[in-house]
């Protein structure tokens, strides 16, 4: 099963820009290698990281072949009130996965 | 009768033939096939220069896992924002590598992650700005190492 770390801060203070990374499992097959066979292997990659706050969108990545294995996000985002950040990772071969983080807005 | 002669003509033609088919199976991304990728993105928009800082290291044993960030000058105020920012290489079998959509709630506009290249050239990083406007940076990188279309073994 896939695992992802995301690092969010807990605490911050109202309108603080903070920074978040995400680390997420995945080998991220190319779809351009081979086996030794000769064999294409088929692309298997996560193609979008979706990230909402206290369910607004607040960040969207499209991932391509080009990201590496165990794609590594950081990106930033104001701080606007306590509550969930969702993160949702979608892929080829029915990959999803979901991962959440509570942050305190003082 | 096969002389030696023919023989070694028709060999030649073989290996030629086969050097050719392995040459054209390493699909590799022209500056061209940048071009196209990049046009799908910006429309009929000018692309200048500036305003983007493209961060990437200029040498790479590997290019299975290189750190790559895209930082933007920008307020990021709901009238004045990067609403997109999108990488492209010049050497990968797909020149698309990544797209990041933005907003004010970003607060800064930098984003950071680990990249493939398979050969050595032209990385480029645009963003689209929320007046419509295009900014890029681009940066030389050799790579020492290929990836992406090594052999797995399995």
């Amino acid at each position: 099963m896939a695992r992802a770390v995301v690092s969010v801060p807990s605490t911050a203070k109202r309108g603080q820009v903070i920074e978040i990374r995400t680390l997420v499992q995945h080998a991220m097959e190319t779809g351009f290698r081979r086996t030794q066979l000769g064999e294409a292997i088929p692309r298997d990659i996560i193609r979008s990281f979706v990230c909402t706050y206290n369910g607004e969108e607040v960040f969207r990545a499209d991932f391509h072949p080009a990201i590496a294995a165990n794609p590594l996000m950081t990106f930033s985002m104001v701080a606007t009130a306590s509550g969930t950040l969702e993160f949702k990772w979608t892929g080829d071969k029915g990959f999803s996965l979901t991962e959440s983080a509570k942050i305190t807005v003082a | 009768m096969t002389t030696r002669r023919r023989f070694l003509t028709a060999a030649a033609g073989l290996a030629g033939g086969i050097g050719l088919a392995s040459v054209s199976r390493r699909a590799s991304a022209t500056p061209a096939a940048m071009k196209d990728a990049v046009r799908k993105v910006v429309g009929t928009a000018t692309v200048r220069q500036g305003r983007v800082k493209l961060d990437v290291p200029p040498l790479i044993d590997n290019g299975n896992s290189i750190p790559l960030s895209v930082a933007v000058t920008s307020p990021m105020t709901p009238a004045d924002h990067v609403k997109a920012i999108h990488v492209f290489a010049e050497r990968n079998p797909l020149p698309n590598i990544l797209s990041v959509h933005l907003s004010p709630r970003s607060g800064r506009a930098r984003v950071a992650t680990r990249v493939r290249l398979a050969d050595t050239g032209t990385v480029l990083a645009i963003a689209q700005m929320s007046d419509g406007s295009f900014w890029s940076d681009s940066a030389q990188v050799v790579v020492t190492l290929s990836t992406c279309l090594e052999e797995a073994l399995i």
